[in-house]
């Protein structure tokens, strides 16, 4: 381990994957093995192989803690043994499942909590992980599986890991996997084809599993490199500077609801988060088609996931201005406005008030693609 | 008394500019164009990735004849396991760009547009809160919409008995199988 004060604090490495059966554990068993061969003391904390012979074959060689015996509600249970691993204090401990939830009874609620008591002992950890499981996640994975994922563990938990490693393996390699008896007993290959492991499914889990350790490694460089450099006062806000997110002001009147379609596109491909921002004038009332729009919109933004936010203000710029520093915006679309007349066009626009006034802030201005030529007609 | 004729005419195109300053937009009104809209309102609800062309072309005409104003709505189902209120980033990826490419179609052709989304346990679900929310004159269903995704026969039915609104069916034509799709998307929506 390394010196210093905190450097007491063992290491954690998590092997993430999109769905059972993708070589996780084998990886993280052949981590260990490796470890071991360099001449450090290696110890299973937990192996959970759900019957798999590669799983097991892969653990031979390594000491192996035994678990503890637990009754609850008048049944035998195993639970992983907290204390003989910070009695036994191997360099390095291999716990498999990070978003387990412990029996009722023991020490922690949850297999992370106890995870973070090895690491406080200075021991290094290997676990592991399904995407499923990340609680940010869990609602965007369950709208694509239609299963629910009930053992869910905090991002943050993810975010504090030293290292994390994607094991990625294509959709029909998996399924070859399951079809082969690889990954579950053979009377519950044909429920799974027919469920979680559907092709669809897996590229989706894919593609999630993908970005997240993608946003991982982007975020921890950016703080990597503030911290190593002079910039010590900018890194205290880093956390805004790592994500991007996008504000979209809106109007009442159903032009807008395309103005947050398209906002809700690019904020899908930043995997950014989507705020939309309505600047109510004080004393003005609206008229019954307003309310209603504004009720469509406010419906829109729940569908999409994006935040609606409603501010009463004479100035919408001094507005916008004051949510973009609270919201931490760092893109801020608009509609393309209407022709100024009379002496309004000497106003500045308020595009360009926006952008003097928000440095370092991207503003765009969203076009109404149907008026652009060649829209085809039916 | 030329000068004061100049005078007033000045004051007086003073005044008017300060008032066009204050009521024109971002703080004033609504744009013309959006404030004459049509009361008339022509619900197109779907729940899959495309519509048939004919159901639009349909819209369209109708909208025409009676100066109404076409509501496309996407119909998202909600898992059992999710709450009623939660986000569906997923299916929004499929509807979205099927609202935008109706839209702009629509836009394309002179005829007003107001999109919804409605939200519910199953299409017909969706679509009966969306009907208790609002008030639509017409509805334009296509009866060949994938009842996996979309309304079953059944559900059609239940739109004849319950809807407040004139329904119109489209059957479905075996010699028309044009569509529109997201991919009618103009940019890089």
């Amino acid at each position: 381990m390394v010196d210093g004060p905190e450097q007491t604090r063992g290491r954690l490495k998590v092997f993430i994957g999109m769905a059972a059966g993708v070589g996780k554990t084998v990886r993280m068993l052949q981590e260990g093995h490796a470890e071991q061969e360099a001449g450090r003391d290696v110890a299973i904390g937990l192996l959970e192989t759900h019957g798999r012979v590669e799983t097991a074959r892969a653990a031979e060689g390594l000491a192996l803690i035994p678990r503890r015996r637990m009754r609850y509600r008048e049944t035998a249970l195993e639970e992983m043994d907290l204390p003989a691993i910070l009695a036994r204090r191997p360099e390095l401990c291999l716990i498999d499942e990070l978003a387990h939830s412990n029996i009722p009874g023991s020490a922690h609620a949850k297999r992370h909590e106890d995870i973070e008591d090895v690491l406080a002992a200075g021991i290094d950890v290997l676990s592991t992980l399904n995407v499923q499981h990340l609680e940010s996640l869990n609602d965007h994975i369950t709208e694509l599986s239609g299963v629910r994922v009930r053992e869910t563990i905090p991002d943050a938990i993810l975010g504090r890991a030293d290292e994390v490693v994607l094991i990625d393996l294509t959709p029909e390699a998996l399924l070859d996997r399951l079809r082969a008896g690889k990954v579950y007993p053979a009377e519950r290959i044909d429920a799974a084809l027919n469920n979680f492991f559907r092709i669809e499914n897996l590229s989706a889990l894919r593609e999630v599993a993908l970005r997240q350790v993608a946003e991982e490694v982007g975020a921890k460089r950016l703080t990597t490199e503030l911290v190593g450099s002079r910039v010590e006062s900018l890194a205290a806000d880093a956390p805004q500077a790592v994500g991007e997110r996008l504000l979209a002001l809106v109007e009442p009147y159903p032009g807008s609801q395309r103005l947050v379609r398209r906002a809700w596109r690019s904020s899908q491909r930043l995997g950014a988060g989507l705020d939309l921002l309505w600047v109510r004038r004080p004393g003005r009332a609206l008229s019954e088609d307003q309310e209603r729009s504004l009720k469509a919109l406010r419906q829109l933004a729940s569908v999409l996931g994006a935040r609606m936010l409603e501010e009463e203000s004479d100035d919408v710029a001094d507005a916008v201005v004051e949510v973009a520093a609270r919201r931490a915006s760092t893109y801020i679309l608009v509609g393309s406005s209407r022709p100024a007349r009379g002496l309004a066009r000497l106003r500045t626009p308020l595009p360009q008030r926006l952008m003097a006034r928000l440095p370092g802030v991207d503003v765009r201005i969203v076009a109404d693609r149907a008026q652009r030529p060649g829209v085809e007609s039916p | 008394m030329n000068v004061a004729v100049l005078v007033l005419v000045a004051c007086v195109a003073a005044v008017l500019g300060i008032a066009a300053g204050y009521w024109l937009p971002p703080h004033g009104r609504v744009p013309a164009g959006v404030r004459e809209r049509s009361e008339r309102r022509i619900l197109l609800p779907f729940s899959g990735q495309e519509i048939s062309r004919r159901s639009f072309e349909a819209a369209v005409r109708l909208a025409k004849a009676e100066n109404a104003t076409i509501m496309p709505a996407f119909l998202a189902h909600v898992p059992m396991s999710l709450p009623l209120e939660s986000a569906l980033p997923v299916q929004c990826a499929r509807g979205m760009p099927l609202l935008e490419a109706i839209e702009q179609r629509a836009s394309s052709l002179g005829i007003p547009v107001d999109s919804r989304v409605g939200r519910g346990r199953s299409a017909r679900d969706a679509l009966r809160r969306l009907l208790e929310q609002e008030h639509f004159d017409r509805i334009i269903i296509n009866a060949d919409e994938d009842p996996r995704v979309g309304l079953s026969y059944e559900d059609l039915r239940w739109l004849l008995q319950r809807a407040p609104a004139e329904i119109m069916i489209l059957r479905p034509s075996f010699r028309d199988e044009r569509r529109i799709s997201m991919d009618a998307v103009s940019g890089h929506f």
